[in-house]
C-alpha cells in the first residue's frame, strides 16, 4: 500500500457496515475534519489534510452545495462553553469563508437549550450573517413546555404535523422530519404513524433515481441506544425509501460526527457549534463533554454537503471550528 | 451507565407533637397536635434518578433536583407528575397523597426512569 492510499478507507458495502478499524479511524478524524465520498456503493474517507490529493473531484466540483449544522443550544452557559453564540458566530464565519459557497444550510435541531424565544431570535441573527436560507427541524430542546408550538410558529410555517416538510433542489429530494415529541418511558426517538404515512406518500412517486437527503435530529440509525441515540421507528421509514439508488440521512443530536453505510443509505451525524459529548459509552452519561478551552473549538463543527449529477452519491464533509 | 449502587434514600417521616398549654385570665387549656408532615429527595446526576425507586408513606411530598448540567423533566405517561423544565439546580416537589406506584421519566431523555411507590 502506497503512502497516498494508506489514509482511504476502503470499504464494501455489501459486507455489511464499515468494519471497525475504519470506524476508528473516522472516529479519530471527528473534529479535525473528515471528507466521506461515497461512490458506486463504495465509502472512502480521507482526512482534511489530504483534500489536495483529490484535485477537482467530488469535494471540489459539484452542482449543488449546501452546509449541515446542528446543536446550537443557544442559552447553554456553562463549563464546557460559556460562549455558544460565539462558537456559532465563529461556525458562520467558516460557512463563508467555504470556496464552493452552499447554496442554503440545514440546521438539524437544538437551535435553543430551553426553547426560549430570545434563545431561537439569538441563533437567527447570527445566521442572518451567511445571507443564506435555513431549513430546520426541532430538536427536543426545541419543543419543551410547549409541545413545539413555538418551533412550529417560529420555523415549521408550511410543514405538516409537528412540523415536517419536503422540497426539491436540484433534483435532489430532501426531507426534514420530526423524531423528537411524543417520546415514551425508557424509548428512543419516535417519528409516529402520521408522519410515516406522509412519508411513505411524500416518495411514492419520486424516480428512483431521485437523489434523496432525510435530515432529522435524532439519529435514525441505532447509535447508542442505551443513552437514546437512536429511533424507534427508523426502520420503517428507511423500508419506504429502499427503491432509491442515493439516500444520505443526516442527523445530529450526539455532537460529534459519526457515519456508516448501510445498502444504499449513508448516515452522517454532525458536530455540534456548542458542545462536544462523550463517545457512546465512554462516559457516565451523555452529559457535555468538557475539554480544554483552546481545544474546544476542534471539536465543533459544520459539515458541507456537496452533490455531483450523476454520480452515485453525495460527498460529505466535516470541518472543526478550529 | 449508572454509577455504583444506589441507597435507597428515605426521609424518616417526622411527627411533630406539640402540646400547648395556654394559661390565661380564663384558664383553660388547648392541646394542639401538628399534623404528620415528611419529605423525601430524589437528586438527578449524570441522566439518571437517584434512587430510581424510592418508597415513602402518603402524604409525602418529594422533591426532584436536577444536579445536571443538562435540563431534564419529571413526568409520568398520564401526566399526574408534570414538571416543567428543570434546568440546573431548579427543582420540583408533589405531595403523593393516594397509595401506588407512580412510573415517571424525564420527557427529554426518555431513557431516565424512575418510580415512586406510595404505600
Amino acid at each position: 500500500m502506497t503512502k497516498k492510499v494508506k489514509d482511504e478507507i476502503l470499504h464494501d458495502h455489501n459486507a455489511g457496515g464499515i468494519d471497525r478499524r475504519g470506524f476508528l479511524k473516522c472516529m479519530a478524524w471527528a473534529g479535525t475534519g473528515a471528507l466521506c465520498v461515497m461512490q458506486g456503493g463504495v465509502l472512502k474517507s480521507y482526512s482534511l489534510s489530504r483534500l489536495s490529493d483529490l484535485g477537482a473531484s467530488a469535494a471540489t466540483a459539484g452542482e449543488l452545495s449546501f452546509v449541515q449544522i446542528s446543536d446550537s443550544h443557544m442559552g447553554f452557559n456553562k463549563p464546557a462553553n460559556p460562549d455558544v453564540a460565539g462558537t456559532l458566530k465563529a461556525a458562520v464565519d467558516k460557512i463563508n469563508a467555504l470556496s464552493n459557497a452552499p447554496e442554503f444550510l440545514l440546521h438539524t435541531g437544538d437551535i435553543s437549550h430551553l426553547s426560549k424565544p430570545e434563545e431561537f431570535e439569538n441563533v437567527d441573527q447570527i445566521l442572518k450573517g451567511t445571507s443564506k436560507e435555513v431549513f430546520f427541524v426541532p430538536g427536543e430542546h426545541d419543543v419543551l413546555n410547549d409541545d413545539g408550538a413555538q418551533f412550529r410558529e417560529r420555523y415549521g410555517k408550511g410543514a405538516k404535523g409537528a412540523g415536517w416538510y419536503s422540497f426539491e433542489k436540484k433534483g435532489v429530494h430532501f426531507i426534514g422530519l420530526v423524531n423528537v415529541m411524543n417520546l415514551k418511558a425508557g424509548g428512543l426517538g419516535t417519528l409516529g404513524h402520521e408522519q410515516l404515512e406522509w412519508l411513505e406518500d411524500d416518495v411514492k412517486h419520486l424516480k428512483h433515481s431521485t437523489p434523496i437527503v432525510v435530515f432529522a435530529h435524532i439519529p435514525l440509525w441505532a447509535v447508542y441506544p442505551e443513552w437514546g441515540w437512536g429511533t424507534e421507528d427508523s426502520a420503517q421509514a428507511l423500508a419506504y425509501l429502499k427503491k432509491f439508488g442515493s439516500v444520505t440521512v443526516l442527523n445530529g443530536h450526539i455532537h460529534q460526527t459519526m457515519q456508516k453505510v448501510e445498502g444504499n443509505v449513508t448516515f452522517h451525524t454532525a458536530a455540534s457549534t456548542a458542545f462536544p459529548q462523550p463517545q457512546p459509552g465512554k462516559a457516565d452519561s451523555p452529559g457535555p463533554m468538557k475539554v480544554p478551552a483552546e481545544q474546544l473549538r476542534s471539536v465543533l463543527g459544520i459539515t458541507d454537503v456537496n452533490y455531483v449529477r450523476g454520480q452515485h452519491a453525495l460527498a460529505v464533509v466535516d470541518s472543526s471550528l478550529a | 451507565m449508572r454509577r455504583g449502587v444506589w441507597i435507597l434514600e428515605l426521609a424518616a417521616p417526622v411527627v411533630v407533637a406539640a402540646a400547648l398549654l395556654v394559661s390565661g385570665s380564663r384558664g383553660f387549656a388547648a392541646s394542639v397536635e401538628q399534623a404528620q408532615t415528611s419529605s423525601a429527595e430524589v437528586k438527578i446526576d449524570n441522566f439518571s434518578f437517584g434512587p430510581a425507586a424510592l418508597t415513602v408513606a402518603a402524604g409525602t411530598t418529594v422533591t426532584w433536583t436536577n444536579r445536571d448540567d443538562i435540563p431534564h423533566t419529571v413526568v409520568s405517561e398520564d401526566k399526574v407528575l408534570k414538571s416543567k423544565v428543570l434546568d440546573t439546580d431548579e427543582k420540583f416537589s408533589f405531595t403523593f397523597t393516594k397509595p401506588g406506584t407512580y412510573g415517571y421519566f424525564c420527557s427529554i431523555h426518555p431513557k431516565m426512569t424512575g418510580k415512586v411507590v406510595v404505600q
